[in-house]
Protein backbone atom coordinates (compact mmCIF):
# COMPACT_ATOMS: atom_id res chain seq x y z
CA UNK A 1 0.00 0.00 0.00
CA UNK A 2 1.26 3.67 -1.31
CA UNK A 3 1.19 5.65 2.23
CA UNK A 4 0.95 9.28 1.56
CA UNK A 5 1.57 9.31 -2.16
CA UNK A 6 -0.65 11.75 -3.84
CA UNK A 7 -3.86 12.78 -3.73
CA UNK A 8 -5.97 10.62 -1.19
CA UNK A 9 -9.36 9.35 -3.48
CA UNK A 10 -12.15 8.97 -0.91
CA UNK A 11 -13.53 5.38 -1.35
CA UNK A 12 -17.29 5.60 -1.19
CA UNK A 13 -17.57 2.17 -0.68
CA UNK A 14 -16.75 1.84 2.72
CA UNK A 15 -20.34 1.35 4.21
CA UNK A 16 -21.76 -1.22 5.98
CA UNK A 17 -23.28 -3.99 3.39
CA UNK A 18 -26.88 -2.87 4.96
CA UNK A 19 -26.14 1.46 4.20
CA UNK A 20 -24.31 -0.55 0.54
CA UNK A 21 -27.74 -1.89 -0.40
CA UNK A 22 -29.73 1.24 0.89
CA UNK A 23 -31.37 -1.10 3.85
CA UNK A 24 -34.56 0.39 5.85
CA UNK A 25 -32.77 1.16 8.64
CA UNK A 26 -29.22 1.30 9.21
CA UNK A 27 -28.62 1.50 12.86
CA UNK A 28 -24.55 1.26 12.81
CA UNK A 29 -24.81 4.60 10.33
CA UNK A 30 -26.86 5.78 12.68
CA UNK A 31 -24.77 5.28 15.30
CA UNK A 32 -21.99 6.30 13.55
CA UNK A 33 -23.48 10.00 12.18
CA UNK A 34 -25.68 10.83 15.25
CA UNK A 35 -23.04 13.09 16.31
CA UNK A 36 -21.12 14.77 12.73
CA UNK A 37 -25.28 15.17 11.39
CA UNK A 38 -28.01 13.97 13.39
CA UNK A 39 -27.37 16.33 16.78
CA UNK A 40 -26.10 19.58 15.21
CA UNK A 41 -28.89 19.22 12.86
CA UNK A 42 -31.69 18.71 15.52
CA UNK A 43 -30.41 21.29 17.76
CA UNK A 44 -29.86 24.25 14.95
CA UNK A 45 -34.00 22.97 14.52
CA UNK A 46 -34.69 23.93 18.23
CA UNK A 47 -32.75 26.82 17.82
CA UNK A 48 -34.34 27.75 14.49
CA UNK A 49 -37.88 27.55 15.53
CA UNK A 50 -36.98 28.95 19.73
CA UNK A 51 -36.03 32.77 17.95
CA UNK A 52 -38.74 32.41 15.67
CA UNK A 53 -41.95 31.47 18.24
CA UNK A 54 -39.98 33.77 20.77
CA UNK A 55 -40.00 36.83 18.25
CA UNK A 56 -43.60 35.96 17.04
CA UNK A 57 -44.61 35.90 20.32
CA UNK A 58 -43.16 39.15 20.98
CA UNK A 59 -44.69 40.53 17.86
CA UNK A 60 -48.24 39.24 18.15
CA UNK A 61 -48.47 40.53 21.68
CA UNK A 62 -47.84 43.97 20.91
CA UNK A 63 -50.42 43.64 17.65
CA UNK A 64 -52.71 42.24 19.85
CA UNK A 65 -52.64 44.77 22.50
CA UNK A 66 -53.05 47.57 19.57
CA UNK A 67 -55.89 44.89 17.77
CA UNK A 68 -57.80 44.25 21.60
CA UNK A 69 -58.14 48.59 22.14
CA UNK A 70 -59.32 49.24 18.30
CA UNK A 71 -61.55 47.00 16.15
CA UNK A 72 -60.49 49.05 13.48
CA UNK A 73 -56.71 47.86 13.64
CA UNK A 74 -57.98 44.12 14.14
CA UNK A 75 -59.58 44.03 10.89
CA UNK A 76 -56.61 44.86 8.65
CA UNK A 77 -53.99 43.04 11.23
CA UNK A 78 -56.42 40.10 10.32
CA UNK A 79 -56.49 40.48 6.94
CA UNK A 80 -52.65 41.18 6.39
CA UNK A 81 -51.79 38.11 8.68
CA UNK A 82 -54.53 36.00 6.52
CA UNK A 83 -52.80 37.06 3.18
CA UNK A 84 -49.26 36.11 4.74
CA UNK A 85 -50.39 32.62 5.53
CA UNK A 86 -51.32 31.92 1.97
CA UNK A 87 -47.89 32.26 1.15
CA UNK A 88 -46.29 28.95 0.38
CA UNK A 89 -43.41 28.47 2.74
CA UNK A 90 -40.80 27.66 -0.13
CA UNK A 91 -42.00 30.73 -2.10
CA UNK A 92 -42.00 32.89 0.61
CA UNK A 93 -38.00 31.80 1.38
CA UNK A 94 -37.41 32.54 -2.26
CA UNK A 95 -39.32 35.71 -2.47
CA UNK A 96 -37.24 37.24 0.56
CA UNK A 97 -33.58 36.03 -0.99
CA UNK A 98 -33.59 39.06 -3.07
CA UNK A 99 -33.54 41.39 -0.05
CA UNK A 100 -32.00 39.01 2.61
CA UNK A 101 -29.76 36.95 0.93
CA UNK A 102 -29.10 32.84 1.85
CA UNK A 103 -29.71 33.46 5.99
CA UNK A 104 -30.41 32.74 8.99
CA UNK A 105 -32.53 36.23 8.88
CA UNK A 106 -34.22 35.43 5.93
CA UNK A 107 -35.72 31.79 7.31
CA UNK A 108 -36.56 33.19 10.49
CA UNK A 109 -38.93 36.58 8.75
CA UNK A 110 -40.58 33.64 7.43
CA UNK A 111 -40.88 31.68 10.20
CA UNK A 112 -42.20 34.59 12.10
CA UNK A 113 -44.34 35.79 9.69
CA UNK A 114 -46.05 32.04 10.11
CA UNK A 115 -46.39 32.54 13.73
CA UNK A 116 -47.97 35.90 13.58
CA UNK A 117 -51.53 34.43 12.37
CA UNK A 118 -52.25 32.00 14.93
CA UNK A 119 -50.66 33.94 17.70
CA UNK A 120 -52.58 37.18 17.27
CA UNK A 121 -55.58 35.08 16.81
CA UNK A 122 -55.48 33.30 19.77
CA UNK A 123 -54.69 36.70 21.82
CA UNK A 124 -57.42 38.68 20.45
CA UNK A 125 -60.02 36.01 21.01
CA UNK A 126 -58.44 35.24 24.48
CA UNK A 127 -58.67 38.79 25.61
CA UNK A 128 -62.20 39.28 23.63
CA UNK A 129 -63.51 36.58 25.64
CA UNK A 130 -63.12 37.41 29.18
CA UNK A 131 -66.80 37.77 30.51
CA UNK A 132 -68.39 41.07 30.80
CA UNK A 133 -69.66 40.89 34.22
CA UNK A 134 -65.64 39.86 35.24
CA UNK A 135 -64.63 43.35 33.96
CA UNK A 136 -67.79 45.12 35.45
CA UNK A 137 -66.54 43.30 39.51
CA UNK A 138 -62.79 44.33 38.48
CA UNK A 139 -63.95 48.04 37.97
CA UNK A 140 -66.08 47.63 41.28
CA UNK A 141 -63.44 46.39 43.01
CA UNK A 142 -61.38 49.74 42.18
CA UNK A 143 -58.40 48.57 40.21
CA UNK A 144 -57.32 50.62 37.50
CA UNK A 145 -57.41 49.75 33.51
CA UNK A 146 -53.66 48.27 33.77
CA UNK A 147 -54.29 46.42 37.13
CA UNK A 148 -57.29 45.13 35.68
CA UNK A 149 -55.38 44.00 32.24
CA UNK A 150 -52.38 42.27 34.31
CA UNK A 151 -54.14 40.59 36.93
CA UNK A 152 -57.77 39.70 35.48
CA UNK A 153 -57.62 39.97 31.62
CA UNK A 154 -54.70 38.18 30.94
CA UNK A 155 -54.50 35.60 33.17
CA UNK A 156 -58.07 34.52 31.37
CA UNK A 157 -57.15 34.91 28.01
CA UNK A 158 -53.94 32.57 28.78
CA UNK A 159 -55.11 29.38 27.97
CA UNK A 160 -55.99 30.78 24.58
CA UNK A 161 -52.89 31.97 24.08
CA UNK A 162 -50.66 28.74 25.90
CA UNK A 163 -53.44 26.96 22.70
CA UNK A 164 -52.13 29.61 20.07
CA UNK A 165 -48.51 28.99 21.18
CA UNK A 166 -48.47 25.50 21.24
CA UNK A 167 -50.00 25.03 17.20
CA UNK A 168 -47.50 27.80 16.14
CA UNK A 169 -44.30 26.43 17.72
CA UNK A 170 -45.15 22.64 16.36
CA UNK A 171 -45.95 24.49 12.94
CA UNK A 172 -42.68 26.39 13.23
CA UNK A 173 -41.01 23.01 13.71
CA UNK A 174 -42.68 21.67 10.73
CA UNK A 175 -42.38 24.89 8.32
CA UNK A 176 -38.74 24.98 9.78
CA UNK A 177 -37.77 21.71 7.38
CA UNK A 178 -38.20 23.38 3.96
CA UNK A 179 -35.23 25.98 5.88
CA UNK A 180 -32.87 23.57 4.75
CA UNK A 181 -33.61 24.44 0.85
CA UNK A 182 -31.86 28.26 1.81
CA UNK A 183 -29.65 27.33 4.35
CA UNK A 184 -27.87 24.39 5.28
CA UNK A 185 -29.13 24.06 8.83
CA UNK A 186 -31.98 22.45 10.67
CA UNK A 187 -33.39 18.81 10.55
CA UNK A 188 -34.33 19.82 6.80
CA UNK A 189 -30.93 19.41 5.62
CA UNK A 190 -29.87 15.72 6.13
CA UNK A 191 -33.37 15.06 4.54
CA UNK A 192 -32.85 17.02 1.69
CA UNK A 193 -28.96 15.53 1.31
CA UNK A 194 -30.66 12.01 1.53
CA UNK A 195 -32.42 12.99 -1.74
CA UNK A 196 -29.84 13.88 -3.68
CA UNK A 197 -27.76 10.72 -2.36
CA UNK A 198 -29.77 8.62 -4.18
CA UNK A 199 -33.06 8.34 -1.65
CA UNK A 200 -30.67 7.11 1.47
CA UNK A 201 -33.70 5.47 3.49
CA UNK A 202 -31.95 5.16 6.94
CA UNK A 203 -31.11 9.08 6.74
CA UNK A 204 -34.22 10.17 5.50
CA UNK A 205 -36.57 8.24 8.20
CA UNK A 206 -34.37 9.08 11.46
CA UNK A 207 -33.91 12.63 10.70
CA UNK A 208 -38.00 12.90 9.99
CA UNK A 209 -38.56 10.92 12.90
CA UNK A 210 -36.78 13.41 14.68
CA UNK A 211 -38.80 16.24 13.35
CA UNK A 212 -41.51 14.37 14.04
CA UNK A 213 -41.09 13.34 17.41
CA UNK A 214 -39.57 17.08 18.77
CA UNK A 215 -42.85 18.75 17.71
CA UNK A 216 -44.78 15.92 19.34
CA UNK A 217 -42.11 16.38 22.49
CA UNK A 218 -42.96 20.37 22.16
CA UNK A 219 -46.66 20.11 21.66
CA UNK A 220 -46.58 18.32 25.11
CA UNK A 221 -44.20 19.95 27.19
CA UNK A 222 -46.17 22.79 26.07
CA UNK A 223 -49.87 21.71 27.38
CA UNK A 224 -47.96 20.42 30.31
CA UNK A 225 -46.41 23.92 31.33
CA UNK A 226 -49.46 25.25 30.54
CA UNK A 227 -51.53 22.94 32.84
CA UNK A 228 -49.14 24.02 35.94
CA UNK A 229 -49.44 28.00 35.09
CA UNK A 230 -53.33 27.83 34.91
CA UNK A 231 -54.50 25.47 37.47
CA UNK A 232 -57.33 27.23 37.45
CA UNK A 233 -58.25 25.95 34.35
CA UNK A 234 -58.58 22.68 35.06
CA UNK A 235 -61.76 21.59 35.44
CA UNK B 1 -27.79 26.40 -5.34
CA UNK B 2 -28.68 30.14 -5.90
CA UNK B 3 -25.99 31.91 -7.43
CA UNK B 4 -27.41 35.25 -8.59
CA UNK B 5 -27.06 38.42 -7.42
CA UNK B 6 -29.98 39.45 -5.54
CA UNK B 7 -31.34 42.80 -6.35
CA UNK B 8 -35.13 44.35 -6.00
CA UNK B 9 -34.90 44.43 -9.64
CA UNK B 10 -34.91 40.68 -9.95
CA UNK B 11 -39.15 41.65 -9.16
CA UNK B 12 -38.92 43.46 -12.34
CA UNK B 13 -36.85 40.51 -14.21
CA UNK B 14 -39.72 38.08 -12.93
CA UNK B 15 -43.06 40.28 -14.45
CA UNK B 16 -40.76 40.22 -17.87
CA UNK B 17 -39.91 36.07 -17.09
CA UNK B 18 -43.75 35.66 -16.66
CA UNK B 19 -44.59 37.72 -19.71
CA UNK B 20 -42.15 35.71 -22.39
CA UNK B 21 -42.47 32.45 -20.77
CA UNK B 22 -46.79 32.61 -20.17
CA UNK B 23 -47.72 29.78 -21.98
CA UNK B 24 -44.84 27.53 -20.08
CA UNK B 25 -46.16 28.90 -16.99
CA UNK B 26 -49.58 27.87 -17.24
CA UNK B 27 -48.88 24.95 -18.55
CA UNK B 28 -47.06 24.53 -14.89
CA UNK B 29 -49.82 26.40 -13.19
CA UNK B 30 -52.10 23.12 -14.51
CA UNK B 31 -49.53 20.53 -13.70
CA UNK B 32 -49.80 22.47 -10.02
CA UNK B 33 -53.66 22.38 -9.53
CA UNK B 34 -54.04 18.61 -11.11
CA UNK B 35 -51.94 17.47 -8.70
CA UNK B 36 -53.79 19.82 -5.89
CA UNK B 37 -57.17 19.06 -6.68
CA UNK B 38 -56.72 15.67 -6.87
CA UNK B 39 -55.13 14.96 -3.71
CA UNK B 40 -57.98 17.20 -1.91
CA UNK B 41 -60.23 15.68 -3.70
CA UNK B 42 -59.71 12.11 -2.96
CA UNK B 43 -59.06 14.34 0.54
CA UNK B 44 -62.34 14.88 0.96
CA UNK B 45 -63.48 11.88 -0.25
CA UNK B 46 -62.13 9.64 2.38
CA UNK B 47 -62.20 12.83 5.46
CA UNK B 48 -65.29 14.45 5.08
CA UNK B 49 -67.50 11.15 5.46
CA UNK B 50 -66.04 9.73 8.25
CA UNK B 51 -65.47 13.58 9.83
CA UNK B 52 -69.60 14.24 9.56
CA UNK B 53 -70.76 10.14 10.96
CA UNK B 54 -68.48 10.78 14.03
CA UNK B 55 -69.55 14.38 14.57
CA UNK B 56 -73.38 13.27 14.38
CA UNK B 57 -72.53 10.05 16.37
CA UNK B 58 -70.47 12.35 18.92
CA UNK B 59 -68.04 9.65 19.16
CA UNK B 60 -64.59 9.67 17.85
CA UNK B 61 -63.48 12.90 19.91
CA UNK B 62 -60.08 11.41 20.70
CA UNK B 63 -59.79 10.35 17.01
CA UNK B 64 -60.75 14.07 15.87
CA UNK B 65 -58.00 15.68 18.21
CA UNK B 66 -54.99 12.98 17.14
CA UNK B 67 -55.72 13.11 13.88
CA UNK B 68 -55.51 17.22 14.23
CA UNK B 69 -52.28 17.18 16.58
CA UNK B 70 -50.55 14.73 13.92
CA UNK B 71 -51.33 16.71 11.05
CA UNK B 72 -49.90 19.65 12.76
CA UNK B 73 -46.59 17.50 13.99
CA UNK B 74 -45.94 16.13 10.29
CA UNK B 75 -43.72 18.42 8.27
CA UNK B 76 -44.99 18.21 4.90
CA UNK B 77 -40.75 17.48 3.80
CA UNK B 78 -40.43 14.46 6.13
CA UNK B 79 -43.71 13.49 4.72
CA UNK B 80 -43.29 13.60 0.70
CA UNK B 81 -39.40 12.13 1.51
CA UNK B 82 -41.13 9.39 3.15
CA UNK B 83 -43.76 8.96 0.11
CA UNK B 84 -40.48 9.25 -1.77
CA UNK B 85 -38.70 6.11 0.08
CA UNK B 86 -42.01 3.90 0.41
CA UNK B 87 -43.64 4.52 -3.39
CA UNK B 88 -41.10 5.48 -5.22
CA UNK B 89 -41.00 8.93 -7.78
CA UNK B 90 -43.95 9.74 -9.46
CA UNK B 91 -47.51 11.17 -9.75
CA UNK B 92 -48.81 9.26 -6.54
CA UNK B 93 -46.15 9.35 -4.40
CA UNK B 94 -46.67 12.63 -4.14
CA UNK B 95 -50.69 12.89 -4.08
CA UNK B 96 -50.59 9.94 -1.62
CA UNK B 97 -48.25 12.84 0.87
CA UNK B 98 -50.70 15.57 -0.14
CA UNK B 99 -53.77 13.73 1.15
CA UNK B 100 -52.11 12.53 4.66
CA UNK B 101 -51.65 16.61 4.59
CA UNK B 102 -54.97 17.65 3.43
CA UNK B 103 -56.81 15.27 5.73
CA UNK B 104 -56.84 16.55 9.41
CA UNK B 105 -58.08 19.86 8.81
CA UNK B 106 -61.29 18.52 6.92
CA UNK B 107 -61.99 15.39 9.21
CA UNK B 108 -61.49 17.63 12.18
CA UNK B 109 -63.40 20.93 11.17
CA UNK B 110 -66.50 18.54 10.01
CA UNK B 111 -66.37 16.95 13.27
CA UNK B 112 -66.36 19.76 15.34
CA UNK B 113 -68.93 21.53 12.93
CA UNK B 114 -71.00 18.71 13.36
CA UNK B 115 -70.79 17.99 16.90
CA UNK B 116 -71.13 21.35 18.37
CA UNK B 117 -74.28 21.75 16.24
CA UNK B 118 -77.28 23.21 18.50
CA UNK B 119 -78.24 20.24 20.71
CA UNK B 120 -81.65 21.62 21.34
CA UNK B 121 -82.05 22.05 17.32
CA UNK B 122 -81.25 18.35 17.22
CA UNK B 123 -83.47 17.60 19.69
CA UNK B 124 -86.21 19.12 18.34
CA UNK B 125 -85.60 17.67 14.53
CA UNK B 126 -85.84 14.47 16.20
CA UNK B 127 -89.03 15.23 18.64
CA UNK B 128 -90.46 15.92 14.96
CA UNK B 129 -89.66 12.63 13.55
CA UNK B 130 -86.90 13.50 11.12
CA UNK B 131 -85.14 10.64 10.52
CA UNK B 132 -80.89 10.45 11.37
CA UNK B 133 -80.03 11.40 8.14
CA UNK B 134 -82.47 14.08 7.99
CA UNK B 135 -81.33 15.32 10.75
CA UNK B 136 -77.52 15.46 9.57
CA UNK B 137 -78.89 17.27 6.05
CA UNK B 138 -81.05 19.73 7.04
CA UNK B 139 -80.29 20.37 10.60
CA UNK B 140 -76.46 19.93 11.62
CA UNK B 141 -74.72 20.13 8.26
CA UNK B 142 -76.27 23.92 7.70
CA UNK B 143 -76.05 24.84 10.89
CA UNK B 144 -72.07 23.26 10.62
CA UNK B 145 -71.50 24.63 7.24
CA UNK B 146 -69.27 27.51 7.83
CA UNK B 147 -66.89 25.54 9.93
CA UNK B 148 -66.82 22.93 7.14
CA UNK B 149 -66.39 24.94 4.48
CA UNK B 150 -63.31 26.82 6.36
CA UNK B 151 -61.45 23.21 7.06
CA UNK B 152 -61.73 22.98 2.86
CA UNK B 153 -60.22 26.32 2.72
CA UNK B 154 -57.73 25.37 5.15
CA UNK B 155 -56.89 22.51 3.32
CA UNK B 156 -56.63 23.65 0.30
CA UNK B 157 -54.11 27.00 1.09
CA UNK B 158 -51.77 23.50 2.20
CA UNK B 159 -52.26 21.81 -0.75
CA UNK B 160 -51.29 24.57 -2.68
CA UNK B 161 -48.41 25.33 -0.57
CA UNK B 162 -47.25 22.14 -0.31
CA UNK B 163 -47.54 20.91 -3.89
CA UNK B 164 -44.81 22.99 -4.46
CA UNK B 165 -41.93 21.26 -2.33
CA UNK B 166 -43.38 17.99 -3.98
CA UNK B 167 -40.87 19.01 -6.76
CA UNK B 168 -37.69 17.76 -5.04
CA UNK B 169 -39.82 13.81 -5.77
CA UNK B 170 -39.93 14.64 -9.15
CA UNK B 171 -43.97 15.73 -9.11
CA UNK B 172 -43.88 18.73 -11.68
CA UNK B 173 -45.87 21.73 -11.71
CA UNK B 174 -44.53 25.20 -10.10
CA UNK B 175 -42.30 23.75 -7.45
CA UNK B 176 -40.30 22.83 -10.35
CA UNK B 177 -39.07 26.18 -11.40
CA UNK B 178 -39.14 27.40 -7.79
CA UNK B 179 -36.21 24.47 -7.13
CA UNK B 180 -34.64 24.23 -10.26
CA UNK B 181 -32.76 28.33 -10.35
CA UNK B 182 -30.00 26.39 -12.80
CA UNK B 183 -32.51 26.33 -15.55
CA UNK B 184 -34.89 29.21 -14.93
CA UNK B 185 -32.37 31.63 -13.13
CA UNK B 186 -33.68 33.75 -10.42
CA UNK B 187 -36.30 35.69 -12.34
CA UNK B 188 -37.41 32.18 -12.97
CA UNK B 189 -37.72 31.22 -9.26
CA UNK B 190 -39.19 34.34 -8.51
CA UNK B 191 -41.96 34.14 -11.07
CA UNK B 192 -42.96 30.98 -9.99
CA UNK B 193 -43.15 32.24 -6.32
CA UNK B 194 -45.25 34.41 -7.44
CA UNK B 195 -47.70 32.08 -9.65
CA UNK B 196 -48.06 29.75 -6.02
CA UNK B 197 -49.03 32.90 -4.22
CA UNK B 198 -51.51 33.96 -6.78
CA UNK B 199 -52.87 30.51 -6.71
CA UNK B 200 -53.16 30.05 -3.50
CA UNK B 201 -54.69 33.17 -2.64
CA UNK B 202 -57.51 32.61 -5.83
CA UNK B 203 -58.34 29.63 -3.62
CA UNK B 204 -58.47 31.33 -0.56
CA UNK B 205 -60.27 33.72 -1.53
CA UNK B 206 -63.09 31.85 -4.00
CA UNK B 207 -63.31 29.61 -0.90
CA UNK B 208 -63.82 32.59 1.03
CA UNK B 209 -66.63 33.86 -1.17
CA UNK B 210 -68.27 30.37 -0.54
CA UNK B 211 -68.16 30.52 3.46
CA UNK B 212 -69.51 33.80 3.25
CA UNK B 213 -72.32 32.45 1.24
CA UNK B 214 -72.99 29.70 3.75
CA UNK B 215 -72.14 31.69 6.44
CA UNK B 216 -75.73 32.68 8.47
CA UNK B 217 -76.35 36.68 8.53
CA UNK B 218 -76.41 38.05 11.73
CA UNK B 219 -79.44 40.30 12.76
CA UNK B 220 -81.31 38.78 9.68
CA UNK B 221 -84.20 36.18 9.40
CA UNK B 222 -84.41 34.80 6.08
Amino acid sequence: MIVAAGPVIPNFGQGSPCERSNGWFCTDWLSAHWGDTLQPALVQHVWLTLIAVGIGFAIALGLALAGFRWRLVDAQIGALADFLYTIPSLALFQLLVPFTGLTVTTVEIALVSYTLLVLYRNMVEGLRGVPADVLESARGMGLTRMQTFVRVELPLASPAILAGLRIATVSTISVATVAAFIIPKGLGEPIFIALDQNLFKTEILAAGGLAVALALFADASLALVGRAATPWSRA
Amino acid sequence: MIADAFTPHTFLDAFGFIHHHASFLLQKTGEHLELSLAALGIALVLALPLGLWLGHRHRGLFVALSVSSLGRALPSVVLIAFGLTILGVGFWNNTAALVVLAIPPILTNAYFAIAGADRDAVEAARGMGLTEQQILTRIELPLGLPLVVAGIRISAIFVIATATIAAIAGGGGLGEVIVNQASYGLAGVVAGSLCVSALAFIAAFSLSLILRAVSPRHGRVP
